[in-house]
């Protein structure tokens, strides 16, 4: 399946845009997705931390994504 | 009753927000006011307000600051302040709860983020304000980056 995941903050350097495009294969779960993302970008795992929010929720490693879901990168936070 | 308006406001003003009787919660690419924030929390019933205004500092760590920029993703930023209100108006006896955060481009002395909290007794008022601010900063999906004369950098993305 096709997945985007958007990108924000320093994310959105790491990538070159606002959002990149992936070809997972179906049940993949946001472990997969992290995994697949710090090998393409290798900075992603360089950061303090982050967390993938799927349908504007933080979800888990072990949460399953689907084809149409909202995908996005969250960098640690620093609004205020 | 709740009225959710994403992206239909006028344009170059509030970006999204969330707002009901009791509730009011905006993300703008404009300055914000204090003082139609203050206007809003306060009711009748009110026997104080605790507002909380965040400026943007001239320095971090000594090194002079030219601006901040300011990103949200901003349906999840709005639900993830709704928690954040729902969850104070559970824990303390408060009447009205404000947050209005601001994104873009801002210039030292600049307002970010404002909370404003009414309640019958201050004590109520103090300690939500606090909570708001302080799960905002660890919760809310909003990143800042401070500009130097000699580059930038995104707070709290490098250990």
């Amino acid at each position: 399946m096709k997945i985007k995941v958007l990108a924000f903050g320093i994310s959105k350097d790491i990538f070159g845009g606002p959002s990149v495009c992936l070809d997972m294969g179906n049940d993949a779960t946001v472990y997969n997705l992290k995994y697949m993302l710090e090998h393409q970008y290798p900075r992603l795992g360089q950061l303090a931390s982050y967390m993938v929010a799927v349908n504007n929720e933080y979800a888990l490693p072990g949460d399953t994504i689907h084809e149409r879901d909202e995908i996005a990168i969250i960098p640690p936070v620093s609004g205020g | 009753m709740k009225l959710r308006s994403s992206r239909r406001l006028a344009a170059g003003k509030i970006n999204s927000r969330i707002c009901s009787l009791n509730h009011q919660i905006q993300i703008s690419s404009v300055p914000l006011n204090a003082q139609s924030a203050i206007d809003w929390i306060l009711s009748p019933e009110s026997g104080g307000i605790d507002v909380f205004i965040g400026t943007v500092r001239n320095a971090t760590k000594g090194k002079s600051v030219i601006r901040l920029e300011f990103e949200a993703y901003e349906p999840m930023a709005l639900t993830e302040m709704e928690k954040i209100v729902s969850h104070a108006a559970e824990k303390w006896p408060v009447q009205k709860i404000l947050i209005h955060h601001r994104v873009g481009v801002l210039e030292v002395g600049e307002v970010p983020v404002i909370i404003a909290v009414s309640a019958a007794h201050r004590a109520a008022a103090f300690d939500a304000c606090r909570f708001i601010i302080d799960t905002l900063k660890q919760t809310v999906p909003i990143w800042k980056k401070e500009v130097f004369e000699d580059g930038e950098v995104w707070v709290a993305a490098h250990p």
